[in-house]
């Protein structure tokens, strides 16, 4: 009771900040909330099966350059349309590379995954006509709900209709999320993440398993990017580069991958922090390799894991 | 029969850990498999799951050749296991752990958007089964956090609630005090009863309880059948009493 309460007031403070906060605040809400999306997804592949991948910098790309290219290329400018488009893109790719990867744990399924994010990472940048090369392709300001919001000034679109338009899939990518991971198929998911042997004799399916949930987590990851690509008006290779990978692992790891908002809060603190931080030092990667760091030896379980009391012996 | 094996050898390097084992279960059967350490116990078991394949021979599981099949769809024809060693998922409760394999039973894994919690059937059946092994009051425990005894008792308890046709398991009261292997067995056979199971093999040290619930035993040494009989006449037969049952067991 208390969490929903405690996630209600998250929500509802959210939903006020373009009000009350600064513009520099709410904007950074926007990569937070597109950073969320994400993250939900790849935990249900981190946290619920017990795969951590390295790569999905690949399907945050795919999703961002699916609106690039949407908007630029083919004048098509609704956001709904390019969701979709992401998502639709995100699973295609996500199938025969899930396909490959998931019938490897480990380091094996982590050092997979690396390699198809390096391969999109150089088609990205050596298919010049396609993408643009380094320079990337421009995002164009897509449609809301069939508005085209063109006249509006850029700022007042980010922190306006596009705020709550993001805060608005968040808000239903983490539903759909809520009700996957509390599903009979999340439920196996755990199993596999726990004692795969064990839940191959119960006759569940590992590798099917682990495949859905690389190809739900793709689809959340392209939806992530397509949604971070108009606050930054540009889609370059960075956000397909393998350290891009690493920040949203890093985000997991920082909230906390054992619990389902972990992630989320992850994401939270890692913009803020990094802006702050890049503020003040120039330096900001070391202080994170610190925070990091840290975190892995004396928190493994994560910010979240922190304001949890350790998980008592009954938990009903 | 509903399952038979004929010819099984297994060879690990040079080492022949089952050589020439045929054996046929019928429905209704408890059969116990006993030999000293080394005798290809677990190899055989492992083998009849589907979890080793044999050098040589064939293993038929309700008239299908079971070579191939793997661990997964002999579960959903109806062989259920348990190890040796416990086998749990630690960070599931007692509760979710009998829930998964019902939920795998009636091939509900797949709803992505269902509540588990409001799954009524996968309710029902886990907490008939919970009941069943008397662990209706640690539903919410984390496996874990249990004792040895209970872990073994909810890794069998997981297998039983596939509801399987047959069910193998490796030395159920491993890891059991000696005063609690005789409820673990009785709560085994009351819950194959309920749950209408047709044969039990198990692999089993305690000569007390292998004479006490067994229709039938079989008798390996050295990766070959030593003897295969009713319990009076594995009693009396001198070569198992010299290799596997030992003389205080006749002095009995």
């Amino acid at each position: 009771m208390t969490g929903r309460l405690l996630v209600a007031a998250a929500a509802a403070a959210i939903a006020v900040a373009p009000l009350v906060a600064s513009t520099y605040h709410v904007l950074l809400m926007l990569p937070f909330m597109a950073y969320a999306v994400v993250l939900l997804g790849l935990n249900l592949l981190f946290g619920y099966a017990g795969l951590v991948s390295f790569g999905h910098a690949l399907f945050i790309g795919i999703g961002a350059y699916t609106g690039a290219f949407l908007t630029s290329h083919c004048k098509i400018r609704s956001l709904e349309v390019i969701l979709i488009a992401a998502a639709a893109l995100g699973a295609l790719v996500a199938a025969p590379v899930g396909a490959l990867c998931v019938r490897y744990v480990k380091i094996y399924f982590g050092m997979l995954t690396l390699a198809f994010g390096m391969v999109f990472h150089t088609f990205v940048l050596k298919f010049y006509r396609l993408t643009g090369g380094d320079e990337g392709t421009p995002f164009l300001r897509p449609s809301l709900l069939g508005r085209s919001l063109e006249a509006m000034p850029k700022i007042d679109y980010l922190v306006g209709p596009y705020y709550y338009y993001s805060l608005a899939v968040l808000v239903l990518a983490t539903l759909c999320m809520w009700r996957i991971v509390h599903s009979p198929f999340g439920l196996c998911l755990k199993t596999i993440r726990d004692n795969p042997a064990k839940a191959e004799t119960l006759g569940i399916g590992v590798t099917r398993y682990r495949f859905h949930a690389f190809v739900i987590s793709a689809v959340y990851a392209a939806v992530g990017g397509a949604l971070l690509g108009p606050p930054i008006g540009n889609v370059d290779p960075t956000l397909a580069y393998w350290t891009h990978s690493g920040n949203i692992v890093f985000m997991t790891l920082l909230g906390g991958f054992t619990s389902f908002f972990g992630p989320v809060v992850g994401a939270f603190v890692f913009i803020y922090l990094q802006h702050w931080v890049m503020s003040v030092v120039p330096y900001w990667r070391l202080i994170f390799g610190a925070i990091l760091a840290a975190i892995v030896i004396f928190a493994p379980g994560g910010l979240l894991g922190l304001l949890e009391p350790r998980r008592a012996a009954v938990r009903l | 029969m509903i399952l038979v094996a004929e010819g099984l050898r297994k060879l690990y390097g040079e080492f022949c850990a089952l050589d020439g084992v045929s054996l046929g279960v019928a429905a209704g059967e408890f059969v116990s498999i006993i030999g000293p350490n080394g005798a290809g116990k677990s190899t055989l078991i492992n083998i009849l799951t589907g979890l080793t394949p044999p050098s040589a021979g064939t293993v038929r599981f309700k008239e299908r050749e079971i070579h191939g099949l793997g661990p997964v769809r002999l579960a959903r024809l109806g062989m259920a296991r348990s190890f040796q060693l416990v086998h749990i998922f630690p960070d599931l409760t007692v509760l979710e752990t009998l829930q998964a394999a019902v939920v795998a039973r009636l091939g509900r894994g797949t709803r992505l958007f269902a509540s588990l919690a409001r799954d009524r059937d996968v309710q029902r059946e886990a907490l008939e089964v919970a009941e069943l092994f008397r662990l209706s009051d640690k539903l919410g425990a984390l496996a874990r956090h249990l004792p040895q005894g209970d872990k073994k008792l909810l890794d069998v308890a997981s297998a039983f609630a596939l509801r399987p046709e047959i069910i193998l398991l490796d030395e159920p009261t491993s890891g059991v005090s000696t005063a609690d292997k005789t409820a673990v067995m009785e709560t085994l056979v009351a819950a194959s009863r309920r749950i209408g199971l047709q044969a039990i093999i198990q692999v089993e040290h305690d000569m007390d309880i292998v004479f006490a619930y067994s229709d039938r035993i079989i008798a390996l040494h050295q990766g070959k059948v030593l003897a295969d009989g009713a319990p009076s006449s594995i009693q009396a037969d001198q070569r198992v009493i010299d290799t596997v049952i030992g003389r205080r067991a006749r002095a009995r």
